[in-house]
């Protein structure tokens, strides 16, 4: 029998606001433990919490980006749980009437566009962290992070391989990143995943026995953590065993999924509306105002790019998958680049300099007027492509504009006819062989002789011309 | 005569004419506190120093010419529920027996600026969970009046320093009658204002949605000049209501007529002693006299406000204390295996029977499976009580009822019997669930004990229920006598006369 996964996820996003989701606490990442703390983040007696704007501007961005409706009536709720890093012992959270719902992305796989449903993004807030590395005894445990308001973003069961689990994820990355809510690294923490999966049989309407994985800690992880699943699923039922309903963990170093029941999942969260905040009422005009901010986003990026630009879809998804990048295009074009060369030059040697470089797009000095006047020397024939190269490289480090480059370097092309023949009559003069092969029929003798001439004149020379000029000679015709 | 035994307003009138200083006043009270609060141990913790060094301050004000307000230099009882930074607050639990909070609650930062002198933290039942005031860690506080009995409770500590002269007025705070009921024991003005009107940041939560912060003073004019000072927004409590705060001094007008009372009749029924109800009918034949109209209404959800908040309070209860867990500050117990271990050990010795009683029953009730049977169940019937408020108020100004069934109870008396003990908050329990204002005056008394007469009114009526106990008060002397214990010498009391005898 073939099998297929269902698999849905939930994302957590930590939001980039200047201060916490119920305090004016800092919600930076990092600082010495314990100093973005106050009596409201720590739950001392008698605070009580009052909602950040941005956040909920922020909450409601993300659900505008992801298609999701905007509640108009919408509450907090309180989830009750003892946990160390919990500071009130409930976490405030959303529970029945999430900001958004009924929202969805569309991810592109081999086998075309596949649209990934989103069923709810709530608010809620970060909690702490326990240190247990380190500490002789007990653990310690550091607030900075409690309070920081975050998103959880749950997808309908909708993803059906590990690869569109993946490319889902990399998709709700770009959005997040698109619309400014966060920073989005998880590396920091500031983006986490659970993954629920079951196994069906193919063609099956039926859901299988659910499998909640934790702790992965990256895209790959998920991927790798989701076949894994899948496979042992797959085994389980192949030797007619029945799959238990659990959370696992995922082993990074051992690849695999491990079960860690215990005492504290038996959880009954108690949800209840929290007392101490007045339910949220959204109207129509707040969305508006929302919604008009929200900037360009990765879709409709990626349409302009292809309808109004022509790029292949490819470099497209390429550049609007990096937002840094794909601003740099976008400026580029604006100083007047042509669009298709200056994605060219992106896609190939920028990338493939930073990449040797292990650097961002912001982190050399190269700015996008650059890439329009480099663009615009080749065009006016002032350099050569293969000059352009070093220039480019040459203005990514030094942030020197590259007709400066040029002009210092004396790498202007070489296109007087006159200086070029004198040249080109030395190499036909150095190079009797090949000139014998030319004459003789040999005609693809002429390459050797171009590039002779090339590194005589230190790449300077209009290739064309240099082409021309010494078919003219080899031919008499001069 | 003592400055212990005056009013705010009385005292205001001889300290900013200079006849007595505000360091006088502190010392009186200090003198009182050491002749009389071993048997009332109104108390938990008294801030002799503070107090003092409040007081040096207003004089310099006064004498530097600054603007005095009404409550410069006078001493106040705040419950020890009430979060004071730099001051133990200790709830009466065990839990937080050494905690001193590094932030002021709202209403104390408005009370300092007012010019209030802090005497000290008012003993309270646990966590505010009680109607006597023998659920305190610290043991119980006595009835100034009787001291074989309960002062009432939960804010048994703020309404006995009042009653007793340890305080000029107090901080108390009534989830479910826990001002008023005590007021009504203690023989002094209480009122629970509008939910909202007065911020409850600081006010360390018992039911978030019912808490409310009020004052207790000896007579209807301090309550205004009090709530002057506490009532109005605040921005660090979203439940805090922005609606406009009027002098309530205004409302001092000894003129009732055509306001039009209801009596509800559910609030007369079994369980309410003779001597009480004798004393609430005399208080209702004198409002009509001086001119209100009066009228038998009924309120026919009363009967359910008990379950109903014997439900929403636990419920709310059981999450607002999850906190004292012993991870952070407060009491933790040695010796856990784990630190679930340590939750269990720390919880179990640092919360009274009480307090473990309520959380037990508001987990329970907001259980899955459990939820919709009890805690949404309440909700509703929440909404039906409200209702039944609504109703009366399209025709009342304001409702008349006794502010407890009984007076003062002995100690001891209903300490094992927790749902005896819940029947004394009948009538004022009601009240918190719609979040409306109400006020218990004394009416009467009963086998030497104060009777008190409770005012409800429409949520920001304040104003109508201070209008209504002041003009009873012009016509009844009730607000002017002391507890016997208070009289260490002989003093004969005239209120015209007390600023000239007074010192």
């Amino acid at each position: 029998m073939r099998y297929e996964m269902v698999v849905g996820l939930e994302v957590h996003i930590e939001l980039s606001t200047e201060s916490k989701m119920f305090c004016d606490c800092s919600a930076k990442f990092g600082g010495e433990a314990n100093t973005h703390v106050c009596p409201v983040c720590l739950g001392m007696p008698g605070v009580l919490p009052v909602p950040n704007k941005k956040a909920i501007d922020y909450a409601m961005r993300a659900s505008l980006a992801l298609n999701c409706q905007i509640a108009p009536f919408t509450k907090f709720d309180r989830k009750n749980y003892h946990y160390p890093d919990m500071p009130k012992d409930y976490q405030i959270s959303q529970y029945d009437k999430p900001i958004g719902s009924n929202g969805y992305v569309v991810i592109r796989t081999d086998k075309g566009d596949r649209r990934i449903g989103i069923r709810r993004l709530h608010m809620e807030e970060d909690t702490g962290k326990s240190l247990h590395e380190g500490v002789a005894a007990g653990s310690l445990l550091d607030f900075n992070r409690a309070g920081v308001p975050l998103i959880e973003i749950v997808s309908e069961p909708d993803i059906r391989t590990a690869e569109e689990a993946r490319l889902y994820l990399q998709k709700i990355r770009t959005i997040m990143l698109y619309t400014g809510v966060s920073d989005v690294k998880m590396e920091e923490g500031s983006m986490r995943c659970d993954a629920n999966i079951s196994l069906r049989p193919e063609g099956s309407s039926e859901f299988g026995t659910l499998v909640e994985i934790k702790n992965m800690n990256s895209f790959r992880s998920v991927q790798r953590a989701l076949e894994y699943e899948a496979a042992r699923q797959q085994s389980v039922l192949e030797s007619g065993g029945r799959i238990v309903r659990e959370t696992r963990h995922w082993d990074e170093g051992r690849g695999v999924t491990f079960s860690s029941r215990s005492k504290e999942e038996a959880h009954d969260y108690r949800y209840f509306p929290d007392p101490d905040l007045v339910p949220l009422e959204i109207n129509q005009e707040w969305v508006d105002e929302v919604r008009r901010a929200l900037p360009e986003l990765p879709d409709q990026r990626f349409r302009r790019y292809v309808e109004e630009y022509n790029l292949p879809a490819y470099d497209a998804r390429v550049l609007v998958e990096d937002l840094a990048l794909a601003g740099f295009f976008d400026e580029a074009v604006a100083a007047g680049a042509n669009p298709k060369a200056a994605s060219n030059w992106i896609m190939v040697d920028l990338q493939g300099l930073l990449k040797g470089e292990g650097k961002s797009i912001s982190e050399v000095k190269i700015k996008p007027s650059h890439l329009t006047q480099l663009i615009d020397l080749i065009e006016k024939a002032t350099i050569s492509g293969k000059i352009a190269k070093d220039v480019l490289v040459e203005v990514c480090f030094t942030g020197k504009d590259p007709e400066s480059v040029v002009k210092e370097k004396g790498l202007v092309q070489i296109t007087d006819e006159s200086a070029l023949i004198k040249a080109a009559e030395e190499v036909l003069a150095a190079n009797p062989g090949p000139v014998e092969d030319y004459r003789k029929g040999k005609k693809n003798a002429i390459g050797f002789l171009v590039g002779q001439l090339m590194k005589a004149t230190r790449g300077k020379a209009n290739p064309g011309l240099a082409n021309d000029i010494l078919r003219k000679l080899l031919d008499g015709s001069v | 005569m003592s400055l212990c035994d005056l009013t705010a307003h009385e005292l205001h009138k001889l300290f900013s004419s200079g006849e007595a200083s505000a360091t006088e006043i502190a010392e009186a009270h200090l003198e009182r506190i050491e002749a009389i609060e071993q048997e009332v141990r109104a108390y938990v913790t008294v801030t002799r120093d503070r107090l003092l060094e409040a007081a040096a301050a207003a004089d310099k004000a006064r004498q530097s010419g600054e603007v005095i307000g009404p409550l410069t230099g006078i001493p106040m009882a705040i419950k020890d529920n009430i979060v004071t930074q730099g001051v133990k607050t200790t709830c009466a639990s065990r839990i937080l027996e050494n905690f001193i909070p590094p932030y002021n609650a709202t209403v104390v930062d408005r009370l300092y600026n007012a010019g209030g002198c802090l005497v000290g933290k008012a003993n309270m039942d646990e966590f505010a969970m009680g109607s006597s005031c023998e659920h305190s860690h610290f043991g119980p506080t006595h009835n100034p009046w009787d001291t074989g009995r309960v002062p009432g409770g939960s804010s048994g500590g703020s309404a006995a320093a009042v009653a007793a002269g340890e305080a000029v007025f107090a901080l108390g705070s009534d989830t479910g009658g826990s001002i008023r009921q005590p007021a009504s024991f203690c023989g002094v003005v209480g009122m629970k204002p509008t939910y909202g009107r007065v911020s409850r940041y600081g006010l360390v939560a018992f039911a978030s949605s019912l808490d409310q912060i009020g004052p207790f003073t000896r007579d209807i004019t301090d309550c205004a000049l009090v709530l002057n000072a506490i009532c109005g927004h605040d921005p660090r409590d979203t439940t805090s209501a922005s609606e406009p705060v009027p002098d309530f001094t205004e409302s001092l007008v000894p003129d009732i007529c055509g306001m039009r009372l209801g009596v509800p009749r559910e609030y007369f029924e079994e369980g309410l002693s003779k001597g009480v109800r004798e004393a609430v009918n005399s208080a209702i034949e004198l409002l009509a006299e001086m001119g209100a109209t009066v009228e038998e209404c009924s309120l026919p959800h009363t009967r359910y406000a008990l379950s109903t908040y014997y439900l929403i309070a636990p419920a709310e209860a059981s999450s607002n204390l999850a906190r004292y867990d012993g991870v952070r500050y407060g009491y933790r117990a040695s010796g856990a295996r784990d630190f679930v271990d340590m939750y269990k050990k720390t919880r179990y010795e640092g919360f009274g029977p009480e307090v473990r009683r309520r959380i037990m029953l508001g987990t329970y009730a907001l259980s899955a499976g459990y939820y919709d049977a009890y805690y949404l169940k309440a909700l509703k019937v929440r909404t039906l009580i409200c209702k039944d408020f609504d109703n009366a108020f399209d025709k009342f100004d304001a409702l008349v009822t006794p502010t407890a069934p009984t007076v003062a109870f002995s100690l001891g008396e209903k300490a094992a019997d927790p749902l005896s003990m819940y029947l004394s908050d009948i009538c004022t329990i009601p009240v918190n669930l719609a979040g409306l204002p109400a006020l218990s005056v004394t009416c009467g008394f009963n086998e030497g004990m104060p009777v008190g007469l409770q005012l409800i009114g429409p949520h920001f009526a304040e104003g109508t229920l201070l209008r209504l106990g002041y003009a009873l008060e012009q016509s009844t002397d009730f607000h002017r006598r002391r507890p016997p214990l208070t009289k260490t010498q002989e003093w004969d009391r005239n209120m015209e006369e007390a600023p000239d005898n007074a010192v």
